[in-house]
């Protein structure tokens, strides 16, 4: 009886082990995908309820492809751009590009955030919400991309002044 | 921040046959990956690998299930059960959590749904930097392998895509840039729901290796390690760490103060409009943290009578307040001012995250109740002046009713309401969403829903 139980036992640990390597992670794996799956098809259901699936779904695959293939290289290839500047000086090594890339980046990331705003493309319905208009966000946005680059030349200034010819090349 | 020139590099494969049929065939059968970013050596920055994408993997395990939470509170804030209240019908099982909304701390739907619309904007850049850690797998070739890692990519898709969703719709509402072919509510819901569900198996499944990579290398180490000293991680099985880095331009420690610092900007410029006071005006980049002077009525308005077709001539003195009850009474403004009036200071906490304190006098919502026979334990069905939209009315539940705070306001800051504050009087109920708070109110039903 118990030899019966323990070879049962084995054949079943032997059937998970093949399955574990056929399917190629623990059956864990399987069932929380099967589990995320089935959520996500549930709340399609729920989309195509509202009556809102084309767009929903143009919308959600556009998400990663806007992501992914526009916004993600355009910023690599602005940031190669940048460091393809030519040397500010003829033999030392120029500044660190980090100067320039922090607060151009931080910049972009505001306008990526509220462009509606900045390029005033929601005054429509910011003006029937508000009472205002959306005007001041392009000069508040100029303002502070402004003060980044302020800033930003003011660490190169006070390092340069401080450390000398190295401490300027080479932040961090 | 591509660091260092991704794609500088172009590997050509010269193995397969010469025959451009012959080479998509390879292709497709993962005998060789294509050019581009599918090849390795594409991917060149240094600093890309698991410590890296770990740390930002960290702080977004800590900060997206607060902006979830507080995301699915507000839905249930909004009382979706309660008739005319709800604007996802179809919700079914995702329903399942809501309760009624309290009306105590009068302060709590202000801060969770300024928790959920700040720090979800705190979050983009670590957002940004974690895809950006992680593009390579994107490319990978080819694209299935064993059954569990081509359901582990399906499963990504609805990740990313659903991550990007969820931020680019609530970011867009927030500016009132109603762009998208879709109502916001339902779509920003069950997109939550579909980017959870990937959230919930990603973390599962990646804890583990965060944990790891994290041991790996020494926080405090890398803070102390300089451009100079920065070496590209060891090389990893999923293939984050570049095959043929380029030279270092920045720092590990450059780049996360990098991120880090993106995020404080954006909360800096942005956390005003949940607050009083001179911090307001610090939200410069922030739709609600407008200055709009220093008189009584002078805060933050969301809808003007204009937009909703609310004209001062129905505001006049030819307006009434019908109150149905066992019995239904009439009440002009000077009739509501004569009854007993009750002042408190009391939040409007809009779900677009911004918010303002003030203070409201007027006429509790249970004195009225009994005016028409009733008692409030029906709760309260509020009508507006306002034309058409999903706000031009919404129910109260009986708590909400019931709360001796519960006001008919009439005045606000000692003044009489403004026309666009909703003048001649509005509901204002403590810890409601602000789209609760009525404005233009011409009709109170307190009779049981049918």
């Amino acid at each position: 009886m118990r030899g019966g139980i323990s070879a049962m036992r084995g054949r079943i640990g032997e059937a998970r082990r093949r399955a574990r390597e056929r399917y190629g992670a623990g059956l864990w794996h399987l069932f929380a995908l099967f589990a995320c799956f089935g959520v996500a098809a549930y709340a399609l259901t729920r989309v195509i309820a509202a009556g809102i699936l084309l767009g929903f779904l143009l919308w959600f695959l556009g998400a990663v492809i806007l992501h992914d293939l526009v916004v993600l290289p355009l910023y690599s290839a602005a940031d190669r751009r940048l460091q393809r500047l030519p040397a500010v000086g003829d033999r030392r090594p120029g500044p660190s590009v980090d100067y320039l890339r922090v607060p151009a980046g931080l910049s972009g990331l505001l306008l990526l955030i509220w462009f509606p705003l900045i390029l005033r493309a929601s005054e429509y319905n910011y003006r029937k919400a508000t009472a205002l208009s959306t005007d001041p966000y392009l000069g508040r946005w100029l303002l502070v991309t402004l003060a980044l680059f302020a800033g930003s030349a003011l660490v190169y200034a006070v390092r340069r002044a401080a450390g000398g010819r190295l401490a300027g090349r080479a932040h961090r | 921040m591509s660091d260092a020139s991704d794609g500088r590099r172009h590997h050509q494969g010269r193995s397969a046959a010469s025959r451009p049929g012959a080479r998509l065939r390879a292709y497709l059968r993962g005998q060789e990956r294509p050019p581009g970013p599918f090849r390795p050596e594409f991917w060149r920055s240094p600093l890309r690998g698991p410590w890296l994408t770990s740390v930002f993997g960290l702080v977004l395990l800590v900060g997206l299930p607060l902006v979830a939470i507080t995301g699915l509170i507000s839905y249930a804030a909004y009382d979706p059960r309660l008739p005319g209240n709800d604007l996802t019908p179809e919700r079914g099982l995702f329903g399942f959590y809501l309760f009624d909304w309290p009306t105590s701390p009068v302060w709590l739907y202000r801060v969770t749904q300024g928790v959920h619309v700040i720090l979800g904007l705190t979050l983009v850049p670590i957002l940004l930097a974690k895809l950006w850690s992680v593009i390579p797998k994107l490319f990978t070739w080819p694209p299935t392998g064993t059954p569990a890692q081509t359901l582990e990519r399906a499963s990504l898709l609805l990740l990313v895509g659903g991550a990007v969703f969820e931020f680019v719709t609530g970011i867009l509402n927030i500016q009132l840039f109603y762009v998208f072919p879709f109502s916001f509510y339902p779509a920003h819901l069950y997109g939550a729901w579909i980017f959870l569900a990937a959230l919930a198996v990603h973390i599962a499944i990646k804890l583990p290796r965060l944990l790891t990579s994290l041991r790996f290398r020494s926080f405090r180490q890398e803070l102390r390690t300089s451009l100079r000293d920065t070496r590209p991680e060891p090389p990893d099985p999923d293939g984050l760490v570049a095959a043929a880095p380029a030279p270092p331009t920045i720092s590990r420690r450059g780049l996360l103060a990098f991120v880090g610092g993106g995020s404080l900007t954006v909360l800096g410029l942005s956390a005003g409009q949940t607050m009083d006071g001179p911090l307001r005006r610090t939200a410069l980049l922030a739709p609600h943290g407008r200055y709009y002077g220093s008189g009584p009525n002078d805060f933050q308005v969301n809808k003007t009578a204009a937009s909703v077709g609310v004209v001062a001539a129905e505001t006049g003195p030819e307006w009434r307040l019908t109150v149905h009850g066992a019995r239904q009474v009439r009440l002009s403004r000077e009739e509501l001012l004569a009854m007993p009036l009750y002042t408190y200071r009391l939040p409007i906490a809009c779900v677009e995250g911004w918010s303002t304190e003030q203070t409201w006098t007027g006429v509790r919502l249970t004195d009225l109740a009994r005016l028409g026979g009733a008692d409030g334990g029906a709760g309260v069905y509020v009508r507006s002046l306002q034309r058409g939209g999903v706000f031009s009315h919404v129910s109260l539940s009986p708590g909400q009713a019931t709360d001796p705070r519960s006001l008919l306001a009439l005045r606000v800051n000692g003044a009489d309401l403004s026309l666009d504050h909703g003048f001649p009087a509005r509901i204002m109920v403590p810890n409601a969403p602000g789209v609760h708070n009525t404005k233009w109110v011409r009709e109170l039903d307190f009779r049981a829903p049918p």
